[in-house]
């Protein structure tokens, strides 16, 4: 995705999976599962607008996925532009064009490390914001909401212009290094809620049955923070995986994947970035449908 | 660290606890003391600073001042986790990600006892939830979470068991059968049990003592027939149930009862139910002591008569009929009459005197404010 | 409300919800513990980069130099120069990060709407709908810019539906237009508008609108006097998740538009890599990022303390 900045909202998306078991609050008495009663009553022009307008939306959104998709099979030859007939010949050898995988495995690299050093991080400045009132902790709330609310172009110059002074030659670690600067404020941000979302009774009942502040952390606060902080390694790891401005600015002869197709765009590129692109795609879609079927599967259990 | 083997509960001794919090008192100089065994109740107002002093037993808070001691232990600086004291939170507080049975054997895992899947089952059983043992607390209803947060209370044997207004999230039947079990289980298992509440009757039901707490302070401590037949403050008279209270001058003392004149009117209390015997005094009276009298009925013998005064509101409740009496020079005095007979006994607009016996009158401080402890309307939960 | 819990708002449902009042500890060092290792690493990669950036945006050619080296200086002209040189593409920016917005708020709303309310109590339908949204987020962003690419240009088949329904004229084109870039921008950022207001109708009680309608009002009233004043939060930051990368993305106006639809992010690539003008580029980084806070700060007052409406 691009803007780093739009990516909290995946947190949002994710968040949605575990959304019904955040506490163990009485369960509602509430309806809100009924589905929604229609007044009897004539049929309005009114209630059939915005449901055709959103199928629209949607049709939007998912046409260049679908092109995306295939075009991963089309025989393209040096440039995937026109389709000129369907192939397996892609999918059968997505390495098959130069420095496709190279670049595709940097991105997993990179992100890799960028996730699990921005996830930690992030995860304890979250617990300190949330749990602590200290001197700071305005600044610090601010400092992490700066870097979200700087565009990519911003961030990315300024690293550079950092690099530049301190002589240091951009490549795969100076990338690492901004990558974990821009996913730490999205980490923060969503474990921040679901730190929040947690009842503070719930560690007064663990010390008052014998545990320590640190059994007490480790044996409940840290079991019910683990969703959010899975959302946030998730979120860190898209993040990393497809930004493409940042990574432009601070890569030197270093390519990851989003800078190979950007690269290669004006020469034509290769039917196997279709390929990755789609493979992504489906495994991201596969585990989002396997969280909602599981999560799905534990409501109608409970009720 | 885990203190007293609590077989049979401890003594609980506030020492002189103070809790302020930015300056102000929650707790104001609080000294109690709550026998082994015993089944006692913290009865307040929301803000009266229960749910505090509960806190500060449990080691959630530190007293600002004083001493907590349990089984004679000193435990005022140990922390939480240290004490042998159990609490039922008020919203349970299950671990959502624990089974029914961790949740119960997750104190009994943290200071290694032996067993502790074997007598976790022995807790549920305990609270007849043996079979929802692999269940997690959300697929539980209000009732089973608060039992399952009961046993996971109980479970540890320990030297008090705190309770939170545990019941405040139930319905009202459910609440009465909970009223029921639970008295029944502190009485199987003995141990020392301080249940915090603002439900007067849930107080009054449950436990052997109950001590009435208003703004950081113990207004009154007893037995429930004590605080109601006898209270010392008017914020008891009226916290408890409800008190006619009338302002009134003592007239004539030092024999075995106090006269009293109240608006013209001259009442006897006996000696030992007023709180003052000289100056100015309420004269309290519990309406369902109360008996109207109509024109030319006779007054019964030792009795206190005010009136005439109008019967302005009759509402009929099932058991009691209840009648406002406009009295002039005394206000208005709620009378609840049994309704032995069947059918309202008195008219709307008639005109009754009020007799109850003397050994029924208390006197207050007539420096107490009349309608302390009255629960207004818009803070009535 | 402040800035943080606006841009705070969408992410996981934490902004608004009346999270229960956690009993803050009073800092005993822990705190500080916690906070230093990540505050540190924002330290030394954001704030220092910031004001490296603040700092090369004054420098001065060397003189006589070669291209790209420069000497430190308080040239404060570099930022007039600049923003006389390049307001066109400042402007620009934000003209079409502002319609990007607009638009995506006005196709992303429906959506969570349609998600969110009507929806509600069909988990599967709904699971599905909030899939396709999310959906996007799984290609790279360049390779469905691309896709954009292709679809829109002059030899592709949409265009020649379109032509041919008459929406647009023989010899009109879409690719490499103004349009093309603002729509490429309405459709890249759509999943970060729609996604937060999704989370905070999803949290709207249906019997708000239930009392709304008890209380009189009809479906749009309904609609306008409960359910949009409620959704505004989700609104604020969906606006924001929009506007703040749009106004700086220079990759749909390099593959979507042409010389004449520049924006501002693709200047400062071209000053810092095509010719080396650090100075230059670092100035242009400097004035978007103020004007962008500036902006930012303003509409979260706004927002936060009028009522929409």
């Amino acid at each position: 995705m691009s803007g780093g900045q739009g990516a909290g909202a995946l947190a949002a998306a994710v968040g949605v999976a575990d959304r019904t078991d955040r506490t163990a609050a009485p369960a509602p008495l509430g309806d809100r599962g009924r589905p929604r009663r229609r007044s009897p009553g004539r049929w309005r022009l009114g209630d059939a607008v915005v449901p055709v307008f959103a199928a629209l939306a949607f049709l939007y959104l998912l046409v260049p996925i679908a092109y995306t998709v295939a075009f991963s099979f089309n025989d393209a030859g040096r440039t995937n532009l026109v389709w000129r007939g369907f192939t397996l010949e892609n999918w059968a050898n997505p390495c098959g064009a130069p420095a496709v995988c190279e670049a595709f495995v940097n991105s997993l690299q990179v992100g890799a490390i960028a996730t699990v050093a921005s996830t930690v991080l992030g995860t304890l400045v979250a617990l300190a914001l949330v749990r602590y009132r200290f001197r700071g902790r305005t600044l610090a709330n601010l400092l992490i909401f700066l870097p979200m609310s700087t565009p990519e172009v911003v961030l990315g110059a300024a690293l550079l212009a950092q690099f530049l002074s301190l002589r240091i030659n951009p490549g795969f670690g100076t990338v690492v290094v901004s990558h974990i600067m821009f996913c730490i404020s999205f980490v923060v941000v969503t474990v921040k809620a679901r730190v929040a979302s947690l009842d503070p009774r719930l560690e007064e009942a663990a010390a008052d049955l014998y545990a320590s502040s640190w059994q007490a952390f480790w044996r409940v606060t840290f079991p019910l923070l683990v969703p959010g902080i899975l959302a946030a390694a998730l979120l860190a790891f898209s993040l990393s995986f497809d930004d493409f401005i940042i990574t432009n600015f601070n890569s030197g002869s270093f390519t990851t994947f989003p800078k190979f197709v950007y690269v290669s765009a004006t020469r034509g590129i290769p039917a196997q970035a279709n390929v990755i692109g789609s493979a992504m795609f489906g495994l991201a879609l596969a585990l989002v449908v396997a969280v909602q079927v599981v999560s799905a599967a534990r409501r109608r259990r409970r009720t | 660290m885990a203190g007293p083997d609590a077989r049979s509960g401890a003594d609980l001794v506030l020492d002189r606890v103070t809790k302020e919090f930015a300056g102000v008192p929650a707790v104001d100089d609080l000294s109690l003391t709550v026998p082994a065994g015993s089944f006692f109740a913290l009865l307040g107002p929301s803000g009266c600073g229960k749910t505090t002093t509960l806190r500060m037993v449990a080691g959630l808070e530190r007293p600002s001042d004083g001493r907590i001691l349990i089984g004679g232990d000193d435990v005022t600086h140990t922390r939480a986790h240290q004490r042998p004291v159990n609490t039922v939170f008020q919203s349970y507080a299950l671990f959502p990600h624990l089974t029914v049975l961790e949740n119960v054997a997750f104190g009994l895992r943290r200071r290694r006892e032996p067993d502790p899947l074997g007598r976790a089952r022995q807790a549920l059983e305990l609270v007849e939830l043996p079979h929802l043992a692999e269940r997690r607390p959300n697929q539980l209803s209000g009732g089973q979470q608060q039992r399952v947060a009961l046993a996971r209370a109980v479970v540890n044997n320990p030297a008090v068991l705190l309770l939170d207004e545990p019941l405040g999230a139930l319905d009202l039947k459910l609440r009465r059968q909970m009223q029921v079990e639970l008295k029944r289980i502190q009485t199987e298992v003995g141990l020392t049990f301080v249940h915090v509440t603002h439900d007067q009757e849930e107080a009054m039901t449950m436990a052997d003592t109950v001590a009435v707490m208003n703004a950081g302070r113990i207004e009154q401590l007893g037995s429930p027939a004590e605080l109601y037949e006898m209270p010392r403050t008017a914020f008891v008279a009226n916290f408890l149930g409800q008190s006619n209270l009338l302002r009134g001058t003592v007239v004539e003392n030092g024999g075995a009862l106090v006269g009293v004149d109240v608006g013209g009117a001259r009442v006897r209390v006996p000696a030992e139910r007023a709180v003052r015997t000289s100056g100015d005094v309420l004269v309290g009276v519990r309406p369902e002591k109360l008996h109207l009298l109509r024109d030319g009925e006779a007054v019964p013998d030792d009795c206190n008569v005010v009136g005439p005064g109008r019967v302005t509101d009759v509402s009929f409740t099932g058991v009691s009929t209840q009648y406002q009496v406009e009295v002039p020079a005394l206000g208005t005095l709620g009378v609840f009459v049994q309704n032995l007979l069947g059918g309202a006994a008195v008219g709307l607009g008639e005109q009754v005197r009020l007799a109850c016996a003397v050994r029924h009158t208390f006197a207050l401080d007539g420096d107490d404010d009349v309608a302390s402890g009255v629960v207004a309307l818009d803070e009535s939960a | 409300m402040s800035i943080v819990s606006a841009l705070g708002h969408g992410q996981g449902g934490g902004g608004t919800s009346p999270a229960v009042a956690a009993p803050r500890r009073r800092a005993r060092g822990g705190a500080y513990l916690l906070l230093a290792p990540g505050i540190a690493y924002l330290g030394l990669f954001f704030v220092i980069p910031v004001v490296a950036l603040l700092v090369t945006s004054l420098y001065v050619p060397v003189p006589g130099g070669e291209v790209g080296q420069f000497a430190p200086a308080f040239e404060w002209r570099n930022y007039t120069a600049a923003l006389a040189t390049y307001w066109p593409q400042l402007v620009r920016s934000f003209a079409y990060a502002f319609v990007a917005t607009v638009a995506a708020l006005a196709i992303g709303y429906p959506m969570a709407y349609v998600i969110a309310v009507r929806a509600r109590g069909r988990p599967f339908l709904q699971g599905l709908l909030l899939v396709l949204v999310i959906a996007p987020f799984f290609t790279s962003f360049i390779l469905r810019t691309i896709a954009w690419k292709q679809i829109l240009a002059d030899e592709s088949f949409v265009v020649s539906a379109i032509r041919a329904v008459g929406l647009l004229p023989p010899d009109g084109r879409l690719t490499a237009t103004g349009f093309a870039v603002v729509a490429g921008l309405t459709y890249n950022f759509l999943p970060f508008m729609t996604l937060p207001i999704y989370a905070n109708l999803e949290r709207l009680d249906p019997r708000m609108l239930e009392a709304g309608a008890d209380l009189y009002a009809d479906g749009p009233t309904t609609f306008r006097r409960v359910t949009l004043p409620l959704s505004l939060p989700g609104v604020v930051s969906g606006t924001l998740l929009t506007f703040i990368p749009a106004s700086g993305d220079f990759v749909n106006s390099v593959l979507l538009g042409n010389t004449s639809t520049t924006m501002i992010g693709q200047v400062v690539d071209s000053r810092f890599f095509k010719v080396s003008d650090y100075p230059t580029a670092a100035a242009l980084s400097v004035v978007l990022m103020v004007a962008i806070l500036v902006l930012v700060i303003a509409y979260v007052r706004r927002a936060g303390t009028e009522e929409l409406l």
